[in-house]
């Protein structure tokens, strides 16, 4: 929907990613603010926007695969975990983490391509025990491979550094973050308007006419799985130098779960969502927390008596609320986004 | 009884008049004979030849050794009862049916092995007898989805998308799209989904893709099925200037009698899997086997159908 009076001239100015004026100027005021960011905010809320982006990015890399490409993975975390260990290994052979974080990318994506490669013949629920398998077995290395993840020690690794300036408090590393999410983000949305994003959509929506249209569906089932394990990687690798220290624990299958969890969230086949629904799993707890934290000690509390009862609400809170999201608002968050646009492009009259 | 549209004259002149989809139910055969053969395509080669083609799956026989060659320009149209086997053969020539006997020769190629995906590349394209657009897509995506074969950018120069001229590449071929969209009359929807729209919009825009791969042959499985009078009338002006403008041979599967005989050179009618005739439309209509196998008139000799299937 575009505002009466924007008229486009030409193909270049029709083809955009940010249509209007309006949300252009929405795009240049939101990014000054978030370079503005570490001026106001405390350590706290900018270790949540870095969680955010971290997550964003590794969310977009499984709505490539799930949203646009309509396969399925329930091993992304395995992958996040994978990044995260390449780049903190590299560092430790005297890589600059400048160059290990896209390398672990790569190193990523290697591994997810020879996981991915039954992605080529398997569809639907099959394909998720097959990515079931990729969890498992990478969970095992990684707990087994002493030299590649310090085995159940962990691994500590360096904090990002460029030239003179290290990178290794929330303040500066919110930049290096930010700056990740910007080229990802952008990235992504160039493929999708693009010869081979165009392909992906195409295999989800109709695979057998997608094959008659020249598009070989090995070929492209793969490279999602692929394009997808490289996000995964990198945000792994940033969540390695975020935290200085990387362990075998975090990257089960329910963080995997998570990720899927933001991606229906979000919005599949959005590249917003993706953010969106990541910034969605990162506050709800802190939204909860808050909120629990208020109850403590109150009439209801006292009333109720739920003294401890308090802590376990929480968890229940989250669960309640992720299912009342996907009953209510199924298509995620992206289209309550589109619906809110509309709503005020349109008022006073939303019809 | 009114006449046939007659169009003997000049290829160049090939149009179909508004009325033409009106034309009578045309199992009676016309009453004069036909002057009005197609005028013989300039090249006599085919351009698709296909030579014994059987199709089994497991104990059914979906094809069984069928023959014929499309030559260069013309269209070409397969008619048929329901289950007749036309779909199954257009399915051998798209790829998505390999044949269990017989070969497939394509612009003096054998395809008959070639990859589905490898097809469009060298000139073949078709639309499906249900809608197989891509719903979630806008109709301006689905149709430059057709150019994939024409594209160059990948992945990697499509991420970078402003430099390495992925973006100079888009708009060229959104010039060659729009051309397409202007000629299919469907410029007012080219922002839509596709999956929102009606359905002879939708059997339009699958028609588009299609022609966006820019094929030799295009492949057509009952592009009018479902559609009122007015839209076959569209669909019919289509199909004869893509063939005449655009210079495509056409292969079309249709039920719609009176459309087919306006507008193909040759028809081919198959039944069971068997190829009963085939030659100009108002030959084979005078076909006794056709009117049997239409008519369900009582034959006493079965045997004759075998030999008409040779």
């Amino acid at each position: 929907m575009t505002p009466a009076g924007d008229f486009r001239t030409s193909y270049r100015a029709d083809m955009t990613i940010f249509p209007t004026r309006g949300s252009r100027v929405a795009l240049w005021i939101g990014l000054a603010l978030a370079c503005a960011a570490p001026l106001v905010l405390d350590r706290y809320a900018l270790g949540l926007a870095i969680n955010i982006g971290i997550m964003g990015i590794a969310a977009l890399g499984l709505n490539i695969l799930v949203g646009f490409t309509g396969q399925i993975s329930i091993g992304h975390a395995a992958f996040f975990g994978f990044g995260a260990f390449a780049s903190a290994g590299l560092v430790e052979h005297g890589v600059p983490v400048v160059l290990a974080i896209p390398l672990a990318g790569l190193a990523t994506t290697l591994v997810g391509l020879v996981f991915g490669l039954p992605a080529a013949r398997l569809k639907g629920l099959y394909l998720a025990i097959a990515t079931l398998a990729a969890q498992f077995i990478l969970e095992d290395f990684f707990a087994r491979a002493q030299w590649f993840s310090g085995g159940v020690a962990g691994r500590v690794t360096e904090p990002f550094t460029l030239g003179p300036l290290r990178f290794d408090t929330e303040n500066s590393y919110f930049y290096v973050v930010l700056a990740a999410v910007i080229v990802m983000f952008v990235a992504a949305a160039n493929l999708m308007r693009t010869r081979d994003g165009r392909a992906l959509v195409a295999i989800r929506d109709h695979y057998l006419s997608a094959e008659m249209m020249g598009i070989n569906l090995a070929w492209y089932r793969t490279l999602s799985f692929g394009i997808a394990s490289f996000y995964a990687g990198i945000a792994g690798a940033l969540y390695a130098h975020y935290l200085l220290f990387v362990s075998v624990e975090a990257f089960n299958i329910l963080f995997s779960i998570q990720f899927l969890g933001m991606v229906i969230i979000g919005g599949l086949g959005s590249i917003m969502g993706s953010l969106l629904g990541a910034a969605f799993m990162v506050l709800l707890p802190e939204v909860v927390q808050t909120l629990v934290e208020l109850l403590q000690g109150g009439a209801i509390d006292r009333a109720l008596h739920l003294g401890n009862g308090v802590a376990f609400l929480k968890e229940m809170a989250i669960g309640a609320a992720i299912i009342l999201f996907l009953v209510f608002e199924p298509d995620g968050l992206a289209r309550r986004w589109r619906l809110i646009k509309a709503y005020w492009k349109l008022y006073p009259f939303s019809y | 009884m009114k006449r046939r549209i007659s169009r003997g004259k000049d290829l160049g002149d090939v149009r179909v008049p508004a009325d033409m989809a009106a034309a009578e139910p045309t199992l009676d055969p016309p009453t004069e004979a036909a002057p009005d053969l197609a005028p013989a395509p300039a090249q006599p080669e085919p351009i698709l030849d296909v030579a014994g083609v059987s199709l089994r799956f497991g104990g059914v026989r979906a094809l069984t050794d069928v023959s014929f060659a499309v030559r260069q320009g013309e269209i070409f149209s397969i008619i048929g009862p329901n289950g007749a086997g036309k779909t199954s053969m257009l399915n051998c020539i798209s790829g998505r049916y390999r044949p269990t006997e017989g070969r497939i020769r394509f612009d003096g190629r054998d395809i008959t092995r070639l990859r589905t995906s490898r097809r469009a590349a060298i000139g073949i394209g078709r639309t499906f007898q249900n809608l197989a657009l891509f719903g979630h897509m806008s109709v301006l995506d689905n149709i430059v989805v057709g150019r994939h074969h024409l594209l160059r950018h990948g992945f990697l120069s499509g991420m970078l998308y402003w430099w390495g001229g992925a973006q100079r590449e888009e708009i060229e071929h959104r010039h060659a799209v729009e051309e397409i969209i202007d000629f299919l009359e469907i410029q007012h929807v080219r922002k839509e989904m596709a999956g929102t729209l009606s359905y002879g919009l939708r059997k339009r825009v699958e028609l588009a893709r299609a022609v966006a791969l820019r094929p030799k042959l295009i492949l057509l499985d009952e592009p009018m099925a479902g559609m009122n009078l007015e839209e076959k009338e569209d669909m019919a002006r289509f199909i004869v200037d893509l063939n005449v403008e655009w210079g495509m041979t056409v292969l079309m599967i249709e039920h719609d009698m009176g459309v087919v005989m306006d507008i193909s050179h040759r028809v081919m009618v198959l039944d069971f899997g068997r190829r009963l005739a085939e030659g100009a439309p108002e030959a084979v209509l005078a076909d006794p086997h056709v009117r049997r196998a239409y008519l369900g008139e009582v034959d006493e000799e079965a045997p004759a159908l075998e030999a008409a299937g040779a």
